[in-house]
């Protein structure tokens, strides 16, 4: 910097070049680098504000209105059968509970619907005290392995650990979340006045993000149908009762790594607590009747999933669904509190401002 | 420190000598022993900091000094080595980014400084070698060198003169750029050198180099033949320094003494220690703050997470089995293994483009600078240059402002304004149509159109004309002469009248040329015989017989002349008051008020008298002071008892008034600046009484300021010693200045003309050596208390007769004073270069406050993500503490160095909250933005609640629509990245919309920018979403973004968590009432009037004058 100053000194001194001969440096005069863009200058005054926060009030009270009314119209039932209540009808299987034991245990669960659900009904899984969301739960996968690469397959990614090998093989599909996939079988009983049960069909697909389903998620060796086959080289999860290659064996859209609810256990949850969707019950084609009318139930579980050790709760969960998802009574509930609350500030403002504001405004005119 | 490291470097063996010995021509010498080549360093100047080796290294090492850098290799380290929840590429990437950003910048700014630095060390100069004279460039000179400097150029180091061109061994010098005194000075040749220079054998003994630029000893041997060898001794007077510039003599010769670094002229430069600027400091302030916070939030996690874990199931259960090694791990190494984690995890809080955002914004915030067409100057042909941009956001803080005054405050270019002639005022106006040149404007007591006698006129003239020491330039070498006095053309070129004059002072060039102007020309001076040209194109020859030199203490100088007619004339000017009482009375009244008028002005007074002498009266003179110059003790005493008895009983003729012309609107600037509450130093190396007047002229000193002096003259007293007087000046100084004064509120000093009485200060150079580095070293502390209490107390400092180091002094004691102020200094000249580098701010010429760079600071606050990383923390409580991160690593890459970062910069680089014409109007306002204030504890602590407000926000408000996370109209859930995702979203529109509500002033740039950023946000996440990542081990959000936006319960939380979030934004923005009720008042009918005005204005001066009524008005 010094040898500039200087410098500059010693061409003033000389000056024997004239201004002449110096190419002009007079900057341009565009708008950017004089800092005169054409500026738009909003000024936030009471004046403005004041039709915004009517204008807020006004438009979110009703959509809160209707998000409540909304989420009030979903029927939603919930049925905890963990079995810690010594006369719970699953006690005995949450006691008994061991991976190695062959036999399944089962267990059914009474319940009764004071209303009918109408249209399609989704039936829930959900946990409680169980943190999918553990850092090392979260990371211990594989998606390329997921997407059906070969190599994958065979190698799985070291964030498996310690779920990627067994006996020497590779574990497919490797790490923790895959071996932790919930086993409970639920099925559906209505228990007809007349004593009669009938077992509701359950749809097993379209309970995962269609992505999740037809991207994300491939069998291995491509159009090769004999799952069997393909998966030889390879280990069940350890606590897996049978392969992945016969999760759903009568139907091989919906068999290996893309079963749907494979796939939806392998969308991590948010929170400890949380619902995964198990089943959907379709609406009845005739229209006229529920999907569940009101009446007894039966939830008949094979119960292979044990919660107790970490103190955990199992629940069963049927609900209807809105154009907004699943019953959640917060959204409607903020959108009518903060409404509420704009509208208020807006009335509040329109005192201060007609109060201080004259003031101000008188003052101002000398200016 | 470089300095020492060179002078060792350069020094090496000769260290433990004092003195140098330098071979002329290194040859070596008879009688010396062996000759021995000590080695020099080399004449080149370095002030670039880097090299091509070493840039990376230092430049890293440079960069990891700033706590933020430095805090975030570490945490990249920690991902490299430790298992983290984000992969190193997280902080690394961004962490690149920075670096690169800022070693481009700085390379860049060190290539020009080696341009700069090439372009002198290029520069041809002739050297004798051997006989012959050899083209080299200037770095390549060594010690012992003899090198030939022709007219007008500048020495490329620090010679010994040998010859001169001229005949009477002098050579004149202009040391301008070194000290800022403009005036020529003599230096002599070494006596006995006038032969052949090829052949001299001489060796030069002086002492090591030291910057004192007044001091040089040394001595040189002649040998001759078969002869004793000649002694000469050495003084400053034949020391030619590197940076001054030879005038008025067509060729020295000198042998070289000092090279580069070792020069006086750059030993006077100062270490180049990396300036940081004020913000720069308080973001580190900030920074520590929050490091505190993320160090507590990571000590809350690990602690939660062993209490956690205690409890059985919960650290391993049956479904998340822990692996081998991680069983083995040391419990406490996996405690701190873990504390680690959390640290890396919740790293972003302090932003790692922080410090890239403040320095792209400073980059490009310098260009607005140069690009600014205010600053043009169209006489040079160039704008304004900025040299470094870490520090314009400090132009908007500055507190104290010191400036030069040759060629900043004037332009040092005199002019000869009015004269008064036996108390008929003549004005000088720009007569060249009128025949006599003389127009009459009024008299004293208005005598119509009345003129002196022609007689008086014509004797005044005479007398300016002869009563002077200028030389007139020897033509020829040039076609156009123009004046010499420092460089600077400043006379309009009037080619056939058109003469150069040099003179020690510009001011009697001044009076020569308005004697031109008045039909006296100056024709020169020739063997003792002055010559002029009256009014009727004769030649009148005076025989010049006696110069009594100017002297400071007599303030007057006279010229004793014979005219043809045998006549014995004394011509006598110097200050009215010198002379007043040395004539009549009865002519003193009638001049007086003149005098006095003109002084008020501003102007520089001198009077002029003369006396006729007898026979019997000069020869008495001639005797008296013939005996007193040979007189060999106390030859000045004598001088001056001599001069005084000659100087009397003179009959006044008339004044003058000569104008240093003030640079264009100095004193409207100063004023505004002192109504902007800053305190401005002149630090000069001009004479006290130059300066002052310039000080009166800009209105720094205004006529009721009381002065208090404090120099070599008030010193002078007989009954105590320098050092006693001093100290009770000061004491005497300080109890009216500091203690009488009426309590001043700190720093917000308005309207300073009021009601307190107004204190200027004036210190010169040897005065202030005695305060800064007292005899007795425990006074040291005490004296220079006093002495900055007084100066903080005045409303003006002047220093006279600085040296380089002095200024530079002088501003670092300010700026470690209390309350550290920001200092800010300008300057013209390579002198003001220590002080420009010591200064917080230097301002190569002229300043005023960069309007787009008053509020930079402030933008430092937003970027703190405390919204963005508590979110973060809190979902721990939901995870088990298991450092699993809320948002994906791509988000956490990118949120600082696009998201936010881009609109940031806009805002920062075209935010005017005050409009141009209205800061340029009121100075005042800049009280409200100086001090830092932006950047103060308050402002950072509402940023900090409102972040808490909203990560809290943010989280929970997802985290309640997460209780059910069936969100789709389908039924089908969502996990956590969905989770993630949301607040993210959430997050980036808020800051983005928050910083969307602060922008003032929006230009098509803003609009671009802010919410280009957010579809840039939109598009990213669908692309990033939209594709299966063959490189990622994870696809974590593969359609994660756009599955979101197919849910409504998404779209609502979204919009109206962004909208709670900026609600207390809004609301205090409508609720504050205006802070400043100028800037918001006039907004609206400023925003109206929009573009018609602002073309105009820019032909306003910088600085209304009407502030300082209006300054009045703002509380």
């Amino acid at each position: 910097m010094m040898a500039a100053s200087y410098n500059a000194k010693d061409e003033d001194a000389v000056g024997s070049g004239g201004p002449g001969a110096v190419k002009s440096k007079k900057p341009d005069n565009t708008a950017f680098k004089q800092q005169r863009l054409p500026a738009w200058q909003p000024i936030l005054t009471a004046g403005t504000v004041l039709p915004a926060f009517f204008m807020i009030g006004l438009i979110f009270i009703p959509i809160g209105i209707g998000l409540l009314v909304t989420s009030n119209n979903i029927k939603e039932f919930e049925i905890d059968y963990t079995g810690v209540d010594m006369f719970s009808p699953c006690f005995n299987c949450s006691q008994n509970y061991s991976w190695n034991s062959t036999s399944a245990c089962t267990c059914s669960v009474p319940f009764s619907l004071d209303q009918p659900f109408e249209s399609n009904v989704f039936m829930y899984y959900g946990l409680s005290n169980f943190y999918q969301n553990h850092r090392r739960y979260v990371k211990s996968r594989d998606d390329s392995q997921l997407n059906g690469d070969k190599s994958s397959l065979l190698n799985p990614s070291k964030e498996c650990e310690p779920y990627r090998t067994s006996d020497k093989k590779s574990i497919a599909p490797c790490g923790a979340i895959a071996n932790s996939l919930f086993n409970d079988t639920l099925e559906l009983c209505y228990i007809h006045p007349n004593g009669s049960r009938i077992t509701i069909h359950l749809v097993k697909t379209g309970i995962a993000w269609w992505t999740d389903k037809h991207v994300k998620f491939r069998n291995p060796g491509g159009n090769n149908n004999n799952l069997s086959i393909v998966f030889q080289e390879t280990s069940k999860p350890v606590n897996w009762h049978k392969p992945v290659y016969e999760l759903d064996p009568s139907d091989p859209e919906n068999n290996g790594f893309i079963n749907e609810d494979f796939i939806v256990w392998m969308r991590t949850a948010a929170l400890p607590t949380f619902r995964k969707l198990y089943r959907i019950i379709q609406k009845k084609k005739d229209n006229m009747t529920p999907t569940l009318p009101p009446g007894n139930y039966s939830l008949e579980v094979t119960y292979n999933y044990p919660v107790r050790s970490f103190d955990g709760r199992k629940r069963m969960i049927l609900s209807t669904i809105s154009w907004m998802g699943g019953k959640n009574p917060f959204l409607g509930i903020a959108y009518i509190t903060v409404g509420s609350v704009c509208f208020f500030l807006g009335v509040v403002l329109l005192i201060i401002h007609h109060k201080y504001g004259n003031r101000n405004n008188n003052a101002d005119i000398p200016n | 420190m470089l300095r020492r490291r060179l002078n060792r470097l350069c020094g090496g063996d000769e260290k433990r000598v004092d003195s140098r010995t330098i071979y002329v021509g290194h040859r070596p010498c008879p009688d010396t022993e062996a000759f021995i080549p000590s080695k020099f360093c080399d004449n080149r100047i370095v002030s670039s900091k880097y090299t091509v080796w070493n840039f990376l290294p230092k430049n890293l090492f440079e960069q990891f000094r700033r706590i933020a850098n430095f805090y975030f290799l570490i945490i990249f380290l920690v991902q490299v080595i430790v298992d983290t929840p984000t992969s190193p590429v997280t902080s690394g990437l961004p962490l690149f980014f920075v670096i690169t950003v800022t070693a481009i910048k700085q390379g860049y700014e060190d290539w020009l400084r080696h341009k700069a630095d090439n372009e002198v060390n290029k520069y041809p100069v002739t050297v004798l070698e051997d006989g012959r004279s050899v083209k080299k460039e200037s770095e390549k000179i060594k010690v012992g060198d003899v090198v030939e400097v022709v007219e007008d150029e500048t020495f490329p180091c620090d010679l010994i003169l040998l010859q001169s061109s001229r005949e009477d061994g002098t050579c004149f010098v202009t040391t301008a750029s070194l000290d800022g005194e403009s005036n020529h000075k003599t230096h002599y040749t070494v006596p006995d050198t006038e032969k052949d220079l090829q052949a001299l054998p001489a060796t030069i003994e002086c002492e090591q180099p030291q910057p004192d630029l007044y001091k040089f000893v040394g001595r040189m041997h002649i040998y001759k033949p078969e002869q004793e060898p000649a002694v000469r001794s050495l003084g400053p007077e034949n020391l030619l320094l590197k940076g001054a510039t030879l005038k008025n003599t067509k060729k020295i010769s000198g042998v070289t003494v000092y090279t580069g670094m070792e020069t006086k002229m750059a030993l006077n430069y100062q270490g180049k220690s990396q300036k940081r600027s004020a913000v720069e400091k308080s973001i580190n302030a900030f920074l520590l703050v929050y490091l505190c916070i993320l160090i507590s939030k990571a000590v809350v996690c690990t602690t939660l997470k062993y209490v956690w874990q205690s409890k059985e199931g919960q650290d391993e259960p049956w479904y998340n089995q822990k692996n081998q090694k991680e069983k083995d791990t040391n419990m406490y190494l996996k405690m701190f293994t873990d504390f680690l984690s959390f640290m890396v995890l919740f790293n972003f809080i302090i932003p790692v483009s922080m410090y890239v955002t403040v320095e792209m914004q400073k980059f490009l915030g310098s260009f607005f600078i140069t690009w600014d067409k205010d600053f043009f100057d169209p006489e040079i042909q160039e704008g304004a240059l900025v040299n470094t941009s870490d520090l314009n956001e400090e132009l908007g803080q500055v507190e104290y402002v010191f400036t030069d005054k040759t060629g900043t405050l004037t332009q040092n270019n005199m002019e000869f304004i009015e004269c008064c002639i036996d108390g008929f005022q003549y004005k000088h106006r720009d007569t060249r149509s009128e025949l006599d040149g003389f127009t009459v404007t009024d008299g004293p007591v208005n005598k119509l159109q009345q003129k002196a006698g022609q007689e008086k006129e014509e004797l005044f003239l005479r007398a300016l004309c002869l009563c002077h020491t200028v030389q007139v330039k020897e033509a020829g070498s040039e076609e156009v002469l123009t004046d010499q006095v420092d460089g600077i053309d400043g006379m309009q070129p009037q080619p056939e009248e058109e003469r150069g004059f040099i003179a020690s002072s510009p001011d009697e060039i001044a009076l020569v040329r308005g004697a031109m102007e008045y039909g006296f020309t100056f024709l020169g001076l020739e063997s003792k015989s002055m010559k002029i040209k009256n009014r009727e194109n004769n030649i009148e020859e005076y025989k010049l017989l006696h110069v009594l030199n100017f002297d400071p203490v007599r303030r007057r100088m006279s010229v004793i002349v014979q005219t043809k007619s045998g006549e014995t004339l004394l011509f006598c000017k110097g200050a009215d008051s010198s002379i007043f009482p040395r004539v009549k009375p009865e002519e003193v009244d009638r001049i007086r008020m003149h005098v006095e008028r003109n002084a008020t002005e501003g102007y520089r007074t001198l009077c002029v008298a003369y006396k006729q002498l007898s026979a019997e009266e000069y020869a008495v003179a001639d005797t008296g002071l013939r005996e007193a110059r040979l007189a060999l003790q106390d030859r000045e005493q004598k001088l001056m008892a001599m001069y005084n008895q000659v100087e009397t009983g003179m009959s006044l003729i008339g004044a003058t008034a000569v104008e240093d012309r003030l640079q264009e609107e100095a004193a409207e600037t100063m004023e505004a600046l002192q109504g902007a509450g800053m305190k401005v130093w002149v630090l000069t190396g001009d004479k006290m009484e130059t300066a002052k007047s310039t000080c009166y002229a800009c209105r720094l000193f205004q006529r009721g300021t009381e002065l208090l002096e404090l120099t070599v003259r008030t010193l002078e007293d007989g009954r105590l010693k320098r050092e006693e007087k001093l100290l009770e000046l000061l004491r005497d100084y300080h109890r009216r200045a500091v203690q009488d004064a009426p309590p001043v509120k700190a720093g917000v000093t308005r309207s300073w003309s009021t009601a307190n009485q107004d204190y200027g200060f004036i210190i010169d150079g040897a005065t202030l050596s005695l305060v800064m580095n007292p005899s007795r070293e425990a006074d040291a502390s005490q004296y220079r208390s006093l002495f900055l209490q007084i100066c903080q107390n005045c409303t003006a400092v002047l220093c006279c007769r600085m040296a380089p180091l002095q200024k530079a002094q002088i501003v670092k004691m300010v700026k470690n004073s209390k309350g550290s102020p920001i200092t800010l200094s300008i300057g013209d000249g390579a002198n003001d270069v220590s002080m420009i580098l010591e200064a917080h701010v230097g301002i190569g010429i002229k300043g005023k406050e960069g309007r787009q760079a008053v509020r930079n600071s402030d933008y430092a606050i937003p970027t703190f993500n405390l919204c963005f990383i508590l979110p973060q923390f809190l979902y721990q409580f939901f995870c088990g503490y298991s450092q699993q991160p809320l948002y994906d690593a791509a988000y956490l890459t990118m949120y600082n160095i696009c998201f936010t970062s881009m609109p940031i910069l806009a805002y920062s680089l075209l935010e005017q909250h005050i409009s141009m014409e209205i800061l340029l109007d009121n100075a005042a306002l800049y009280r409200e933005i100086a001090n830092n204030a932006m950047l103060r504890w308050r402002p950072f602590l509402y940023w900090t609640v409102l972040g808490i407000f909203q990560g809290l926000l943010f989280f929970f408000g997802v985290r309640f629509l997460f209780s059910n996370p069936a969100l789709q109209d389908n039924g089908q859930v969502f996990g956590n990245w969905s989770y993630g995702t949301i607040v993210f979203t959430v997050l980036v529109f808020t800051v983005t919309l928050k910083l969307a509500l602060d922008t003032r002033h929006w230009t098509w740039i803003n609009h671009f920018v802010i919410w280009g950023s957010l579809a840039f946000y939109v598009f990213f996440s669908f692309f990033w979403g939209g594709i299966i990542w063959p490189f990622l081990k994870q696809q974590r959000l593969y359609f994660v973004f756009a599955n979101m936006l197919s849910s409504v319960s998404a779209w609502l939380v979204i919009i109206i968590l962004i909208l709670l979030s900026l609600l207390p934004e809004i609301l205090l923005v409508v609720l504050r009432k205006p802070r400043g009720p100028h800037s918001r008042q006039k907004k609206p009918s400023q925003s109206n009037v929009g573009g018609s005005q602002s073309s105009q204005s820019s032909a306003r001066p910088l600085l209304m004058r009407t502030f300082s009524d209006e300054s009045n008005s703002v509380i």
